[in-house]
């Protein structure tokens, strides 16, 4: 057990060293000199050497990656080229509403999809699970940011029912839920049918499994059955797949937020990406990919909590 | 199989509507051109922003172009980043597939690695790093799906050949003395295609997806090219003088992804022997 939980945080620092070379080889990989093209052509010699030394750019390259692996273990990802901020700082304050929004997606997501796909699982090949399955197939179909924007037109702009744009004013919460509704509404929506059939063709096995018969031998009411013994059994796979796809979950945070407006890791990745401000990318780029390496051993972590055999086997 | 298309409309109305669906789209991506009322970029300041009339089925953007024309040239840009992107993925990803699935074990771990770590990687932010190195164009957009697609279809080609190494006709084979390659190309290779397919269909649309996202923020197919993500792109611009740009452009990429859905759902029923019978 403990030989594999170190093994899944040894693979996960191995990919955010990974991602942290890449990120490194993505500066010198920009065609033509980086510096030029930040400051562009009409820059003074001074302020080119000055971002040069700044960058570390003039040393070796061994020194440069040993350099900027230091500079991360110290915090220091470099400075904002427009705004001269930290980008740790810049980072950081992204983080929080980008957070609030994938969790708020998934968890209404998880919170309506998993009961669906048990009621499914309890009645297959009746009309309900039929229909069902075609809805959950639609909903599945409508991509995140489509849905985001037609949510936009529909209950912002033509009912006003929902605010435009934004996150909400600091320090007020409920404005901030009320900012937060339509877009955690279209980042969840397809999870809702995705969950639900993943959930469904579990369930479906998990109620075969022995255990599960022998409870309802013994005469065991039957939500006790779904939520104590088949549920625990039958939500494996469905934690596998969040774990895989907070990739999946972040990248359609991005795209709704640039919809709606939203401050997050998103739009200050696409704002930067567009101005090209190097550093900037860098640090939110390296953000994603330490949320998903600490989200992956997490969810190996549950799994083998949820399921004892899985615990035993390691 | 189904003895006539009516037949097949009975008895799986889904994929039938999955399979209409698709061929509309094939068919508007490869005669989109010629169907279009008007030329996609043909700027006409006067009649902007009209609402859809016979005119204007679809009405016109801020520039007076015609939404419906723009819709249907998008078509093609979208099916050529989808269906050739996937396709291509396709061949590089098996190949992969039954090298790992095939091959020593050592090199079995190390793509393995490669494949998983790849595969769950955020792909819009990594697709954002990599436009911002190599500035947004088509290639870089395909590059960036082929990434992304590669490793998952060669995941499941590795497994299924690694189940197929076991199995008796690949050891008389190999008993028989015919070469790695024989086996692999001539053998091995249809039975692993099937899933592979299946998958790929499926992938189409997510593909068609994430372009139109990426060409949204302004990272993907770059203007004038009428994407269906720039036509939403602009068409947020003018969300409350004209509604009815953005509900065009976000139609096609819906009635795409319910399309090949449904398509490789059919599909994998009609070809996957275990779900035989099974809703």
């Amino acid at each position: 057990m403990i030989g594999y939980v170190v093994q899944r945080i040894l693979l996960s620092l191995l990919i955010s060293a990974v991602a942290m070379v890449a990120l490194f080889a993505m500066v010198r990989m920009i065609p033509g000199d980086p510096v030029t093209l930040m400051l562009g052509a009409r820059a003074t010699p001074e302020a080119i050497a000055r971002l040069n030394a700044q960058m570390g750019l003039d040393q070796p390259v061994i020194t440069q990656i040993g350099l900027w692996f230091s500079r991360i273990f110290s915090g220091d990802l470099g400075v904002d080229i427009w705004s001269q901020r930290p980008v740790v700082d810049v980072v950081l304050e992204a983080l929080p509403p980008t957070l609030a929004l994938t969790l708020a997606g998934i968890g209404w997501a998880a919170a309506l999809g998993i009961p669906l796909g048990c009621y499914s699982a309890l009645r297959p090949g009746t009309f309900t699970d039929q229909a069902l399955s075609v809805v959950s197939v639609g909903a599945i179909s409508i991509p995140p940011f489509v849905l985001a924007i037609y949510c936009l037109l529909f209950f912002s702009v033509r009912l006003g029912w929902f605010p435009v744009l934004g996150a909400g004013e600091d320090g007020d919460l409920a404005d901030q839920i009320w900012h937060l509704v339509l877009p955690a509404f279209a980042v969840g929506l397809g999870w809702v049918g995705y969950l639900a059939r993943l959930v469904r063709g579990s369930m479906i096995e998990a109620m075969g499994e022995n255990h599960v018969r022998t409870a309802r031998a013994m005469g065991l009411p039957p939500h006790r059955i779904v939520v104590t013994y088949a549920l625990r059994l039958a939500i494996v796979p469905t934690v596998t797949m969040l774990g895989i796809s907070i990739g999946g979950l972040l990248s359609s945070a991005v795209l709704v937020e640039n919809v709606f407006s939203r401050p997050g890791l998103g739009t200050l990745i696409a704002d930067a990406a567009q101005g090209r401000n190097y550093p900037v990318v860098q640090g939110g780029v390296l953000a994603a990919v330490l949320l998903f390496a600490i989200a992956m051993p997490i969810s190996d972590l549950v799994i083998a909590w949820l399921d004892p055999r899985v615990r035993k086997s390691l | 199989m189904f003895a006539s298309l009516s037949d097949f409309a009975r008895r799986d109305p889904l994929g039938f509507i999955g399979l209409m669906l698709v061929t509309m789209i094939l068919f508007a991506g490869l005669f989109g051109n010629w169907l279009a009322p008007y030329a996609p970029s043909k700027i006409d300041v006067p009649s902007r922003l009209l609402a859809p009339s016979w005119e204007h089925l679809m009405g016109t953007d801020k520039l007076g172009r015609d939404v419906f024309s723009r819709i249907l040239a998008g078509s093609a840009l979208a099916l050529q980043i989808g269906v050739v992107t996937v396709g291509l993925s396709v061949v590089i990803g098996t190949v992969l597939g039954l090298i790992a699935g095939y091959g020593p074990r050592w090199l079995d771990s190390i793509l393995l690695l490669i494949f998983d770590t790849t595969y769950s990687f955020p792909t819009v932010i990594l697709g954002l790093a990599l436009v911002t190195l190599f500035g947004p164009s088509t290639t870089t957009l395909m590059g960036l799906v082929m990434l992304f697609l590669i490793p998952a279809y060669a995941r499941l080609v590795r497994s299924s050949t690694l189940a197929a190494k076991g199995a008796d006709y690949v050891l008389a084979l190999r008993s028989m003395g015919a070469s790695s390659g024989r086996i692999l190309g001539i053998h091995i290779l249809p039975n692993v295609i099937g899933p592979v397919i299946i998958v790929a269909c499926m992938d189409v649309p997510a593909i068609i997806a994430l372009e139109a996202g990426l060409t949204y923020l302004g990272l993907g197919v770059p203007p004038p090219a009428p994407s269906w993500g720039r036509i939403l792109e602009e068409g947020t611009g003018s969300i409350r003088e004209a509604p009815w740009i953005v509900v065009a452009g976000g139609l096609p990429i819906i009635l795409a992804t319910l399309g090949f859905t449904f398509l490789g759902e059919s599909l994998r029923d009609r070809l996957d022997p275990k779900r035989k019978g099974r809703a």
